[in-house]
Order: structure tokens, then sequence, then C-alpha cells
């Protein structure tokens, strides 16, 4: 059933929703969000772009496919988990470094940061996979 | 970095093997050969120094608190093998790659192969007890996966699922000997355990370590009376049986009780088992191999035989027996792989593998029939082979222990005549004699099927002729990782007129009977047939069938009816196991009850009121609406007790969760059946129940808070872990391997909701 109210609604909505749902990934160490909630409200844009015009649009959007996004969210948590055993420590040890960034405080990025953008994409791919599946039904 | 390196290259190759068969086709197997090539040239480099009797050790923190490394170590032993494993690895891809050209499973094959290949290096290479255990289950997987390569036929689902079952099972023993060692012996690290013989043997569970550890090895390499699983893996590729089933996998079992023997062995515990059961497996795989007719069962019965005197070899300890054990065990991954790959090509070119349809193909395939040749001369055993030299250092060993074992010699010989006539059956038959009809059609396999077969054919030559030189040089540092002594290896091809070359004749005449005589023992077949149901390989499906059988029976009852009998079930069952929680405390629960805000109050009452209209309504509409209501005023009460992320996650999955009840209920038929009056009351009480649990087990959990975990937490997140976000911060650096597998288990699920979904347009109902 096609609403012109929803689809021009998704239209905007699903740019707004990610820049947000990476907004709450990145501020999650420090502040509410984390990887489980930018994954859910990017995983709800896409279901809302598939729900107001149909999966086919949306896997475009999407450009990779879900399955694809699981693997390479598992991946990238695992390779938080192993870049520590390049400098010789346990595997998931927590590394951070410290970057400089003219006028503004400088930016900590970590593995626990690499770790969360796994999860991100995981969390991103279960939602797409399961979404998507129902939106290809007859 | 360089031993990491070595074993980490396969696992980067095969993530890279797609890519590399879109963008270079039929060019991607040769450049994926190019890994195994460089890593034998990267440990070749080290011969020098490891034949000069120095090893080079590599060690990367991993659980120090249960003392296990990431340890690697380059000795004589994983040399030898490792470079078995690059070598027969480099021609098995250009050979897989013309073998499964066209076939959509090509890309599949060549990346678990690469991750084999990376999971066999890792294994030889490990010093570590529990990281060599971590190489060899992921063996054990990437054989799971190859053997299933044709995973649409339930046959190949068996057979892996049988090759799983056993080397698993098997891995499983061999995880708890590794640890009861360890513990024995004070350390994980391999190299330090081989020094400790004494403490360990001295240990009261030295017996268990032995049997355990022997567990793990005869599963691995098809050891009576586990040996079943060889024969059916040859469902896998031939690319697959020549890398895995004949020089590299099943050799794992053979160099884990060669590596361990400086710490287990010289005991009775020790050596009777191995001589045993690896001299019974040496006659039966020989026998056995006879009375087949498929070509690869000839040779997949052939491989347990040879695993059986290595095994036997290992078992008896000797200098001269392990010295033969290694200079076999090298021979025969070099002939046997070369013999599946033929085997393959002859499948590939005349369409069957059947021994009574195949002959006369010297016609066709001329250099083909030379390498068969060449490689069944070094199954035999006869001629300036590697392999011949190997063969009189085993009947060295033999006699040696004469006086010990007199029957050894027996069996070694008549095994000598078993093998002599599979050589003759292999080489020699399906290319003498009159072209059959399959033959007619044949032609020569493609040059890249047939390099690999005559190189390694020609290395067994190769080596035999330049033993002098090998001897010192690759056989002599291997022994001595093993025998833990400066002992001179000596390998000459012609010792003269010595008892052993007596023995190879007398098994060379055995031999050419057994040849001659083929025919009319394959009359024998169909009255042995009976007797199957009482071997190992009987039993073993006939137990599967059983336990899967008993499983259907029991998902039946429990689930298979409709999903609220399902629920109901578990629903049940949690209610007693929180009775069971409940019970002895009952008298001593003491709820600590806090100050209750009026719009606490008042979203209980909401919820309340929601979860009754849901539970009587016969709208599921308003069913959805309800439940929604109930889960946001959840969130909100999360957010009024002060757990922003718990909140903000509540929200986002209820929302989601109405747009998938929303999905379903679209395509249900309307309300058809109502439950009738016993089953209202029977879920009524259910869930009663299930709400007085829930109320019993929140007044249990919330007696006087403990600190110390939370405090703990609270207190390091900002100073260790740089983060202000306390929940954020567990998940993601403090508890990170367990949302590591949480949020493997949401990966899973949503490929199961996925496959479930694709499946009900295709086939209807099932």
């Amino acid at each position: 059933m096609k609403s012109p109210i929803l689809e021009t609604a998704s239209r905007y909505l699903l740019s707004i929703l990610l820049v947000f749902a990476v907004f709450l990934l990145l501020r999650g160490h420090n502040a509410p969000g984390g990887g489980f909630a930018g994954g859910l409200v990017a995983g709800a844009a896409f279901t809302l772009h598939a729900g107001a015009f149909d999966a086919r649009r949306a896997q475009r959007a999407l450009v990779l496919r879900p399955p694809s996004l699981l693997a390479g969210g598992l991946a990238t948590m695992l390779a938080a988990a192993l870049v520590p055993l390049l400098q010789g420590l346990a595997p998931m040890t927590g590394l951070w470094t410290t970057i400089p960034v003219p006028g503004s405080d400088p930016v900590h990025l970590g593995t626990p940061l690499l770790f969360d953008v796994g999860v991100f994409l995981t969390v991103l791919g279960t939602v797409t996979t399961i979404t998507f599946a129902w939106e290809a039904q007859p | 970095m360089e031993l990491f390196a070595i074993v980490v290259a396969g696992f980067l190759l095969a993530l890279l093997v797609p890519a590399l068969e879109r963008l270079l086709g039929e060019a991607a197997p040769w450049v994926a050969a190019l890994v195994p090539v460089g890593i034998t040239v990267a440990l070749a480099r080290h011969l020098p120094a490891v034949a000069a009797g120095s090893s080079r050790i590599e060690t990367y923190a991993w659980v120090p608190s249960l003392g296990a490394e990431v340890a690697f170590r380059l000795d004589g032993l994983s040399m030898a093998l490792a470079l078995l494993v690059t070598v027969v690895g480099t021609f098995v891809f250009v050979y897989a790659g013309r073998y499964l050209a066209g076939q959509r499973q090509r890309a599949r094959v060549l990346a678990l192969l690469a991750v084999f290949m990376a999971a066999m290096l890792g294994l030889l290479l490990a010093d570590d007890a529990l990281t060599l255990f971590v190489f060899w289950e992921l063996t054990s997987l990437a054989s799971y996966g190859l053997i299933a390569t044709y995973h649409e036929e339930p046959e190949s689902r068996k057979a892996a699922q049988t090759a799983l079952v056993v080397t698993a099972g098997g891995g499983l023993a061999l995880l708890a000997g590794l640890i009861l060692l360890g513990q024995a012996a004070g350390t994980l690290r391999l190299s330090s355990i081989a020094a400790s013989a004494e403490l360990v043997q001295a240990s009261p569970t030295y017996p268990l370590v032995v049997g355990l550890v022997l567990a793990g090895a005869l599963t691995k390499s098809a050891q009576a009376p586990v040996s079943f699983w060889l024969p059916s893996a040859m469902k896998a590729p031939a690319p697959v049986s020549a890398y895995l089933h004949s020089a590299t996998m099943v050799n794992a079992g053979v160099y884990l009780l060669l590596r361990l023997t400086p710490a287990l062995g010289g005991t009775g515990a020790w050596s009777v088992p191995l001589v045993t059961l690896g001299g019974f497996t040496m006659v039966a795989g020989g026998v056995l191999a006879l009375f087949q007719k498929d070509l690869k069962l000839v040779l997949a019965h052939s491989t347990v035989s040879v695993l059986g005197t290595l095994t036997m070899l290992t078992g008896l300890g000797s200098a001269a027996a392990i010295k033969a054990a290694i200079v076999l065990l090298i021979a025969h991954g070099l002939y046997k792989s070369s013999l599946f790959m033929l085997a393959g090509a002859i499948d590939h070119e005349t369409g069957t593998r059947d021994l009574d349809r195949l002959s006369g193909l010297r016609t066709p395939m001329p250099t083909t029939a030379a390498i068969a040749g060449l490689a069944a001369l070094s199954l035999a055993g006869l001629g300036p082979l590697l392999s011949f030299v190997g063969k009189e250092l085993f009947f060295e060993a033999l006699l040696e222990a004469l006086s010990a074992r007199p029957l050894l010699l027996v069996a070694g010989t008549l095994t000598a005549m078993a093998l002599i006539g599979v050589a003759g059956i292999v080489g020699l038959r399906p290319f003498l004699g009159e072209p059959s009809p399959a033959a007619q059609d044949a032609h020569e396999p493609p040059v890249a099927m047939r390099i690999g077969p005559a190189v390694l054919a020609l290395l067994g030559i190769a080596m035999g002729i330049s033993s002098p030189w090998l001897g010192p040089a690759l056989v002599g540092p291997a022994a001595r990782s093993v025998l833990s002594e400066a002992t001179a290896v000596k390998l000459d091809l012609w010792h003269g007129p010595t008892p052993a070359l007596f023995l190879t004749l007398i098994s060379l005449v055995g031999g050419f009977v057994v040849y001659r005589e083929w025919l009319s023992l394959h009359r024998l077949l169909p009255r042995l047939e009976r007797y199957k149901a009482w071997t190992p390989g009987g039993i073993y499906p006939i137990t599967m069938d059983r336990f899967q059988e008993a499983s259907r029976r029991l998902t039946a009852w429990t689930a298979d009816r409709s999903v609220l009998h399902h629920v109901g079930i578990v629903l049940a069952g949690f209610v007693l196991l929180a009775a069971a929680t409940l019970a002895p405390t009952l008298g001593s629960l003491a709820p600590v009850v806090g100050p209750v805000l009026p719009v606490q109050l008042a979203l209980g009452l909401l919820i309340a009121i929601a979860a009754i209209l849901v539970a009587t309504t016969g709208s599921r509409l308003v069913s959805v609406v309800g439940l929604g209501v109930v889960g946001y005023a959840i969130a909100v009460l999360f957010t009024v007790f002060g757990a922003p992320d718990l909140a903000i996650t509540q929200f986002l999955v209820e929302t989601l969760a109405a747009v998938l009840f929303l999905y379903v209920l679209a395509r249900l038929p309307r309300y058809e059946t109502r439950m009738g009056g016993p089953g209202r009351l029977a879920a009524g009480l259910l869930s009663l129940a299930v709400g007085l649990a829930v109320f019993g087990l929140l007044a249990l959990a919330s007696g006087p808070p403990t600190d110390l975990v939370s405090g703990y937490y609270r207190a390091q997140s900002y100073a260790a872990a740089h983060g202000r976000n306390v929940v954020n911060v567990v998940l993601a650096d403090f508890r990170a391997l367990d949302t590591f597998g949480e949020v493997t288990v949401l990966a899973v699920a949503a490929l199961g909701v996925r496959t479930l979904l694709r499946g009900v347009g295709q086939e209807g109902s099932s």
C-alpha cells in the first residue's frame, strides 16, 4: 500500500536517522548510547525505508547486502580483539590513542571503539536481514 | 613475527579467494598456489639452522592467568611435516583449480583449503598445548566443510557429519588429556613438557593422560576401531582427499604422538596400545584395501594401513622405528597425494572410478600411466625411492623388536604383500590390457591436473636417490626432536644383502600372487557382507540413526504441535527452575522495598491495564498496540529509575518488535479457533505461576546490594577504560568477550529467520 506521506517522510528521515545513529555510536563511550542503540536506530531507519517503498529500494540504499553486514561486523569485532596481538599483548586488551584536533578537544580513539563499530554493523545487519526478508515476502 | 605470519598467511588467502576468483578467473588457483610456495621458501631458509640443531621460537601473550600463550616453534619435526604440507599444498591448489573448473563450489573449496593449510601449519608449529588444540579443532572443522562440498547430496552430509563426530569427539578427549598433562608437568609449553618426562610419568594421572591423548591421536589418524570415517570421507572431491585425507590432516595424529613421545613414551601404558592398535590397523587396512572396487576406496584403506604402520612404529619408540616412521611419513604423503590426484584425473576423464570398468588406459593417456606407475612403485616401496629406504628401515625396526614382539614381523610382511598387491591394482591394472568402453572416449587429463602427481612422484625418486644428503638435513633433525639425543641418521639407498632386503623380496613374491589372484578374492565378497554390521563401521551408522530417531521423537513431543504448546513447555520449565531456586530461601526472603514514587505507580497501573487488554481483546491490532504500550511504559520506567541506556534500547527494540508483529499479522488468517475452557484455564494458571516466580526471583535478588563488582566497574571505568558511560564500557571493554558471543547469537538468529522465510515460498510446507 503506497502512502505518499510515508514515502516523503522516509526520504528525509533516512539520512537524519543515519546521522543520529552514528552520533549515538560515537558518543556511547561517555554518554548514553553505544553500538547497540546506534545499530538499532540505523536498522529502524532502513526498516522505515523498506516499509515506505520496497525491499529492493531499501537494499539499494543500504548498498551492502545484510549478510555481508553481519560478516563485516563480526570481522570488525574480531579485528578489534586481535589488534593488541601485534603489540605482544593479550587479545582484547584495550588500546587507546589520542589524536589532537586543532581548535577543539583531542579525540580519543581505541580498540573498544572499533569493537563498538563492529557491534553497530552486526546489529544493523541483524535488523535489516530480518526486515528485508519479511518485506520480500509476497 | 615470521612463524605467526606463516600461519596467518593461509587465513588471509582464504579471505582473498573470492576476490581472486572474480578478478583473475582461471589464473586464480595459480596465484593462490604462490602462497604455499612462498611459505615453502620461508621455511626452507631455516633448514641449515634447524639441521644444526637450533629451533626458532616465537611467543605471544594469550591468557596469562591460565599460563596459556600463543607459542610457535620450528624444529626438525615441525619443519619436515610443514614442508610436506606446503609442497603438496602448492600442487593441490593448481589441481583443484582445474578439477573444479566451472563448478560453483570452486571458490569455497579453494578458500577452505587455504583455511585448512593455515590451521595445519598452526598445528605443526604450535609449541603451547592449547594453541595446538585450537588448530587441531580448526583442521577438523575445515575438513567437515570440505567433505560436505556437495552438500545437496545426503551421502556427503552424512560422511561429513561422521568425520566431524569422530574427530571432534577425539578432540574433546585430547583437550582433557592436554590439560591434565599440563598440570602434571607444571607447564603448557610442549618443549618444556618434553623435558619433564620423569615428572609426568610419575604423576598419578599419567595413565589417564595417555588414554585421552591416544583417543585424540587415534581418532584423527583413523586407527582401529574408529577408522571408518576415512573411507566415507571419500565423498569429498579428489583435491580434498589428496590433501587432507592422505598427506596432511591424517598425519596430525601421528605427529602428536611423535611430539609427545619424549614426555609420555617409553612405558608399557604408551607402547602396548599403540603397537597393538597400530599393528592391527596396519594389517586390516591392507587387507580391506584389496576388497575394494572403487579406486578412491582402495587408496583410502591403504592410507589407513600406512597410518597404522606409522602408529605402530611410534609406539615401538626405538631409534630405528622412529627413523622409519619419519621417512615413511614423508614418502607416503608424497605418493598418496599423487595417487589420489591421479584417481581424480581418471574419474574426470573416463567418468568412472570402478576398477572393473577401467582397463587399457595406457593408450589414451600414456603420460598418466607413467606417472601412475611411478607413484605405484612408491606405494610398493620398490626401487630407488624414498619409500624403499623407509621400508628397509621399517623391516630393520621390526627385526630389532623380533625377540619381544615376534608377531610384528609377520604382520609387517603380510602388510607389505598386501600393499604391493594394492600398488599393482592401482598403478598397473587400469592401464594394462584391452581398452574398456570407459577408456575408449578418454584422453589425457589437462596439464594442471598432471603436473602435481608428476612432481610429487618424481620427488619420491629424487629424495630416494639423494637420501645420503637427506638424512642429516631433514630426517635427522626430525628424529632428534623425538628421541632427544644426537642420533646420527645415515640414510642409504642400498644397504647390501641385509635381512630387510630378504623380507622385501618375500613380500614382493607374495604381493605378486595377491595381484594375480585379485579377482578371485572379490568372489569372496558377497559372503563377507553379513559381517559388516559387527564392525565399528557398521555399528556407528546404526547408533547414529537410533540416536537421531530418539531425538526426533522427543522434539515431536515437546515442540512440534503448536507454538503455544512449545512456549507453554518452556515457561513451565522456567517456573519449575524458579521454584527449585526459591524453595530453600522462602523463610528468609526480605525484599528491600524503597519509597514508591507516584510516577512509578501510574506506570505500573498502565502496564497492568494494557496487559489485561492484550490478554482479553479479540482484535489483533489492539493486541499489538497493547504490547507496544507495555513495552514503552517499561522503557519510561527505566528512565525514571535512571537507566538511560536500557531505556533507549527498550524503546528501539519495542518499536522494531511492533513492526515485526505487524509483518506477521498481515499474513495470518483470521482467528479461526479459540482455545477451549480447560485450555484457557491452564494458560491462565501458567501465566499466574510465571508472574509469581518472577516476583519471587526479584524479591530474592533485591536483598542488600553487593557492591563488589559494580563498585569496581564504577571506579575503573574512567581510570582504566577512558569512558564515563559505565554500561557501554562494560559491554565493549570489560566484558567484550560476552558481547561477542551475544552478537554472534543475534547474527545466527537473523540468518535463521532469513533461511526460514526463503524456504516458505519455495517448497510449500513440510
